[in-house]
């Protein structure tokens, strides 16, 4: 480990030697290696819209009436025309109300706490074969789509910096945000630390034609 | 110096399974006459007296492989997914052969990949690192440039949360790979990530860390500063050579004891902020949905977990008498204390030898001797980490979390030995 007076000492004798092979030269107590990213280089790559309160979100808009072209083009091949899916490819409308339940549905509606989330990972993240490849406007229209068609936001509705963080997502406030584990307390007991009678297999994964194969060529098992 | 713990096994109260070594002579005689294949000559004898082909006969010289491979009878231990898990393989998770793998490290080729828009293939003299917002001196870094810091080298694993995730309703899986095999171990070795922020100075405002990778997913997470200060690794290198595509080629995050996803492939940007980002990766997925309806964030840290990895589903036994069971534990808490074993379900419990080196939020290996007598048997295992965190049940667990949390099924895992000496996933009342 470099203490930092040591490496202020080696970064002295370093720089002598150095000095003028780099663009930024070094500060004393720092290596100097690099260079300085200029703000159109970090413009290029500061794309993060923040999930509670939008910082971050560029500029453009967009309607929900844009969103159902692009939507329609873009993501409805494995989305569906209304946000339903196709095949295993993900859901993105319903499951109202359905957190409790034993098969909860997981949706921008029934589960995204913070709405510019949804801007910002179709921006970076969508459609799958070409990310990053949308203009802002045509992203705030996706997103307003996505939001009308969970009815969190009406037909009129326009998408820009200032409204995607006012959108309430009806799961916003349903998350703890600290982690409370461990939430066991399991102790390490050596002996008879159970009944033996009441040792019983309630359930096994023996015959039930879920395992792809561990052997052979990659198994391309699909389900029943 | 040690007892040695084989000489304390009683022996078989009768002569040990010869019956049952008499069935596997059989068994394994048939299987030598379905693998022959018609047309060919007789295979030469290979075994006592005779001086098998490979003796008699010169071998291939240097560089006739100049990077190397696995023999070709390995051919089988390879990564493998479940295909109808996931929509495509592009955003998709593949397992580690857990099963032919021995001691803690890792081979390179088989270490466990999880992707969420595919696997880039970079240029490494076009890979940049940029490290900017609430910074003094935003910056630019080259691979070169990376490299030329001060190096540390550490064994961590890095697990994916959803390792397990498969088991939280019942046993559904019959196989220790895909069960357990989201788990792989490597030497790292890169810059530590306090090293980079110390060069950029940290206004005082930042607390809180984007951390993003080059991939078509743009695959990012917010981590706490502290953590970032602490023992995080911005590395190049994966057991001695150069990253793997796979493993983030050229350049990848270790955030030791954490959550797979925030070890983030292909590390292109880092950026200081005040608040966390809440990204889709920590708010749609990678949360943990509770039976009241409500959800854990931010749940990064690794719960200590072992597994028996001898004998499992894809390795039975082969008869009663004495074996070495063999298994893997770890914690994101530091390091494993103790492991026991239980061959009665849980009720009695004996302590296995940990294997060194025992390495904070590194694999650890465990073995203890065994007379398996030929009777039904359940195996478990049960790691105590340094913080004095016992691994829990799987009862334990759904008592807490219910069926629907997906992440961070850390729990006791039972293999059913049956008297044929195959080994099959349950899970117990």
């Amino acid at each position: 480990m470099f203490s930092s007076r040591k490496l202020s000492l080696l970064l002295g004798a370093g720089m002598i030697a150095a000095a003028g092979a780099f663009a930024s030269a070094a500060e004393p107590g720092h290596f100097g290696y690099g260079q300085k990213a200029t703000p159109e280089q970090i413009a290029g790559w500061d794309i993060d819209a923040r999930g509670d309160d939008g910082a971050g979100l560029p500029p453009g808009k967009g309607t929900v009436e844009r969103g159902t072209e692009v939507f329609a083009d873009q993501c409805a091949a494995c989305h569906g025309t209304f946000g339903e899916g196709e095949g295993r490819y993900p859901k993105l409308v319903g499951g109202a109300g359905t957190l409790k339940n034993d098969r909860p549905e997981l949706t921008v509606g029934s589960y995204w706490p913070f709405a510019p989330t949804l801007f910002d990972y179709i921006n970076r993240a969508m459609p799958m074969p070409a990310p990053h490849t949308l203009s802002a406007d045509d992203v705030y229209a996706l997103t307003a789509y996505i939001l009308n068609l969970n009815d969190l936001v009406p037909s009129e509705f326009v998408a820009d910096r200032d409204s995607l963080p006012k959108v309430k997502m009806p799961n916003r406030d349903h998350f703890i945000w600290t982690d409370p584990r461990p939430d066991t307390t399991a102790k390490p007991c050596m002996n008879a630390c159970t009944d033996a009678a009441s040792v019983k297999i309630n359930s096994t994964a023996e015959g039930n034609g879920l395992t792809p194969r561990t052997t052979g060529p990659l198994d391309t098992m699909q389900p029943k | 110096m040690q007892p040695n713990p084989w000489r304390s096994i009683p022996p078989l109260s009768k002569p040990a399974g010869r019956r049952g070594f008499l069935k596997l002579g059989a068994a394994l005689t048939g299987g030598l006459a379905l693998g022959a294949r018609p047309g060919l000559a007789e295979p030469q004898p290979a075994s006592p007296p005779a001086d098998p082909p490979w003796s008699q006969s010169l071998g291939p010289g240097v560089v006739d492989r100049p990077y190397g491979r696995p023999a070709d009878f390995e051919a089988g231990v390879i990564r493998r997914n479940v295909p109808w898990l996931t929509a495509g393989t592009e955003s998709s998770i593949s397992f580690s052969p857990l099963q032919d793998l021995h001691g803690i490290i890792t081979p390179n080729g088989l270490f466990f990949e999880r992707h969420h828009a595919g696997r880039p293939d970079i240029d490494p003299d076009q890979h940049r690192l940029m490290i900017h917002g609430l910074v003094e001196r935003p910056l630019i870094l080259t691979m070169k440039d990376i490299v030329r810091f001060p190096s540390v080298s550490r064994i961590h694993f890095i697990e994916c949360p959803a390792n397990g995730g498969m088991e939280w309703r019942a046993a559904q899986i019959n196989s220790l790979q895909f069960n357990h095999g989201m788990i792989s171990c490597a030497e790292w070795t890169g810059v530590r990530l306090s090293t980079l922020l110390e060069e950029v100075g940290l206004k005082k405002e930042a607390k809180w860390v984007l951390v993003e990778g080059a991939d078509g997913a743009h695959m990012n997470r917010s981590l706490p500063l502290d953590k970032c200060l602490d023992d995080c690794l911005v590395v190049y290198a994966q057991n001695g050579e150069a990253l793997r595509p796979e493993q983030g080629y050229p350049l990848r995050l270790v955030v030791p004891g954490w959550e797979g996803n925030v070890n983030i492939k292909w590390l292109r940007r880092i950026k200081l902020g005040d608040k966390p980002w809440y990204s889709r990766e920590e708010t749609s997925k990678y949360t943990d949905l509770m039976p009241d309806g409500t959800s854990r964030g931010f749940t990064w840290l690794i719960d200590a977990k072992s597994v028996i990895t001898f004998p499992c589903p894809e390795k039975p036994l082969t008869g009663p008498g004495l074996y070495e069971i063999r298994g893997l534990a770890w914690t994101g808490n530091g390091k494993v204390k103790r492991v026991d074993v239980s061959t009665d379900g849980g009720v009695n419990w004996q302590t296995a030898q940990l294997h060194e080196p025992v390495l904070s939020k590194a694999l650890t290996k465990f073995t203890l001797p065994w007379q398996w007598d030929g009777r039904p048997t359940l195996l478990q295992s049960r790691v105590i980490d340094e913080s004095g965190y016992v691994q829990p049940t799987i009862a334990e667990l759904r008592k807490q979390r219910g069926t629907n949390s997906v992440y961070h099924n850390n729990s006791i895992q039972t293999w059913q030995v049956k008297p044929d000496g195959s080994v099959f996933d349950v899970q117990l009342a």
